[in-house]
């Protein structure tokens, strides 16, 4: 199961930082997405895995769940899926007002063809 | 236990719904209510640095659980001083935003204002590694709105950049946080402290993991080269007056790198050893090489005067990442310094703006109230670049005196006087391009451009004035604020005090059963 999870998180943190390196929005904003989902299993992971463990220390309980990281999961799914929600709405704004999705400066020839000098 | 220490934290954020909610629509009660906010910040501000300023450090356990289970606050002497500038700053900087009328531009810029304050007052007084993400958070989410005020295409733009940058940076952050638990089992700073200690050396990756994670994220936040992309465009694009308070918003990455790498991973700790010497020093070095370049390099104020802000921050790290007292002492004094210059400098190139077209260091005709604003920027200049008499110099000395026992004493002061020099040389142009050369060129036609260029009004120059003020005051005083902030280094030294006070304070816990 380790071997599973593990690959699982690079796997999403490797394809979430491609996305972001294409440095258009859309895909910036899914590779984000990407990034967040692999932070919140190796959050999940960070308590060790188990598997049919109470998740409170009980007096005759030898292994148990570790109930915190759970908790920090679920505020870092909260955060995250605000922030998106953020990043979605002044991403949308950027495009209708420049007509032009890309995340990174524009260049000199960019700003000669649109003529937006600012 | 004291319940004073929550108000920071409680008070804008009781605020700040009750802006949008009940005064929605009425922009003078937004600004009552938010400036005696603020003003109510600055007395609790004030309270609380009182209280820590003889050494003894408060907690505020939430709900009365005890740490390492609950969340604590904890009120020292480096907490109250770094909650008390923040209010100070944001006193000034709200001032000017309601004098220049940015405030009215947009909608909901007094209720972000007051989340901005809760999240920075949050991040500065809390206990909890995972709390001080949650406040990262509050104080960026709110920092987006801020800065993409009043709206406008290029600074949608920046802030596209801006808000993707800084979530990388809070998924780096969970990351490190996820890692750090997992090799301690534990958040709470004091807690961690004593057992990142215990950690034998041949199982310390996954902490070390952690620990580099944590220092990348304190950097994106503290603008240091090579993670300083996102800071001259976000906060030549910000509106000017949010740029200001923004200037806070990097020493909060110092404040996170002085807390956690004095307590949890000092210099002595053999897992993070090398770190702050061969890492984070010259790279700190470079951001200052960096930021005075830009200054003498920028072609517009804004951008200018965000590339000083590069450069000082470059400062700040320099002397944090010495760790030894007197160090630490020379970089809270700068810290006070360049946050109350950089946000006077933001304001100014705001002052310059509203009587110019641009803010491009081209000559143009002469703005309304040239001289008062070009005082002003002559003051905030000489402050920023560390000419005497002001503070500038004063730190940069202490900086200076600070690095003589370290190893690389000769690039650091090279690269500290020499950036001195080239930032001397960018102020000056900007300042005789802006002001000076202006008469050279014909005034424009007053009525074409009466609509949108018109004198700042007097409240703007009350605020930037005040801003002068409290950096003279910061001068002057420069004996007792230098011997505070060697109390203050004295008492990051020497942290067992704060552990046994957040581990040892009783809490429900605590109780024994019988007692339920």
């Amino acid at each position: 199961m380790e071997m599973l999870v593990a690959s699982a998180i690079g796997v999403l943190t490797a394809g979430g930082l491609y996305l972001i390196l294409r440095l258009r929005t859309f895909p910036v904003i899914m590779g984000m997405s990407l990034l967040t989902y692999a932070v919140n299993v190796f959050l999940f992971t960070s308590g060790r895995l188990t598997t049919g463990a109470p998740p409170i220390l009980r007096d005759d309980v030898a292994v148990y769940a570790d109930p915190l990281p759970q908790a920090l999961v679920l505020t870092a799914i909260v955060i995250s899926f605000g922030m998106t929600a953020v990043v979605v709405m002044i991403s949308l704004g950027a495009f209708l007002g420049s007509d032009d999705d890309h995340v990174d400066d524009p260049t000199q020839q960019d700003q000669d063809r649109t003529g937006d000098a600012s | 236990m004291t319940h004073w220490i929550v108000a920071p934290v409680i008070l804008p954020a009781l605020l700040a719904p009750f802006i949008v909610l009940a005064a929605r629509y009425h922009i003078g009660i937004q600004r009552t209510f938010s400036v005696v906010g603020v003003l109510a910040l600055i007395a609790v501000a004030t309270g609380l640095a009182i209280q820590a300023s003889d050494g003894t450090i408060t907690i505020y356990q939430m709900g009365d659980w005890a740490a390492p289970f609950g969340i604590v606050l904890v009120a020292d002497r480096l907490s109250t001083l770094m909650v008390l500038l923040t209010a100070v700053l944001a006193l000034f900087v709200l001032l000017y935003a309601i004098g220049s009328g940015w405030d009215n531009r947009g909608r909901h810029f007094h209720a972000l204002f007051q989340f901005q304050l809760m999240g920075l007052m949050g991040a500065f007084l809390t206990g909890d590694l995972f709390n001080l993400f949650v406040f990262f958070e509050v104080l960026l989410i709110a920092s987006y709105g801020l800065m993409i005020h009043a709206g406008g295409n290029a600074r949608l733009r920046a802030g596209v950049q801006y808000v993707l940058f800084n979530l990388i940076g809070s998924t780096l952050f969970l990351f490190a946080l996820g890692a750090i638990y997992a090799e301690t089992g534990t958040l709470n700073m004091a807690d961690l402290a004593q057992r990142a200690a215990l950690i034998g050396a041949d199982a310390t990756a996954g902490l070390r993991v952690g620990a580099v994670l944590l220092l990348l994220v304190f950097a994106i936040k503290a603008a240091v080269v090579p993670l300083h992309f996102w800071l001259p465009s976000s906060y030549a694009e910000a509106p000017w007056p949010v740029a200001a308070l923004f200037a806070i918003m990097t020493k909060v990455g110092a404040y996170g790198i002085i807390r956690v790498y004095t307590m949890i991973f000092p210099p002595e700790l053999e897992a993070t050893s090398g770190l702050h010497d061969i890492w984070l020093q010259p790279a700190a070095l470079v951001s200052l090489a960096v930021g005075m370049f830009g200054v003498l390099a920028a072609k517009r104020l804004d951008r200018l005067v965000a590339f000083s802000v590069i450069g000082s921050m470059g400062i700040v790290m320099v002397t944090i990442s010495l760790f030894t007292p007197e160090g630490m002492a020379a970089a809270l004094y700068y810290i006070v310094h360049s946050t109350l210059a950089g946000a006077a400098l933001f304001l100014i190139a705001d002052l310059v703006r509203t009587s110019r077209k641009n803010l491009d260091l081209t000559p143009q005709a002469p703005i309304a109230g040239a001289a008062l604003t070009a005082a002003l920027f002559f003051l905030a200049a000489i402050a920023m670049v560390g000419l005497p008499p002001l503070s500038g110099f004063i730190g940069k000395l202490l900086v200076l005196t600070a690095a003589l026992e370290s190893e690389r004493v000769v690039w650091i002061w090279a690269i500290v006087l020499g950036s001195s020099l080239i930032s001397i040389l960018g102020f000056a142009r900007a300042g005789s391009v802006v002001f000076w050369k202006a008469t050279s060129v014909a005034p424009i036609d007053e009525a074409e451009n009466a609509d949108d260029l018109r004198s700042p009004a007097v409240l703007s120059y009350v605020a930037v004035g005040g801003l002068i003020a409290v950096l003279t005051a910061h001068t002057v005083f420069a004996g007792q604020v230098h011997g505070y902030t060697t109390a203050i280094a004295a008492q990051l030294f020497a942290p067992e005090p704060y552990l046994s006070t957040v581990l040892d304070t009783p809490g429900k816990l605590s109780v024994p059963k019988e007692d339920y």
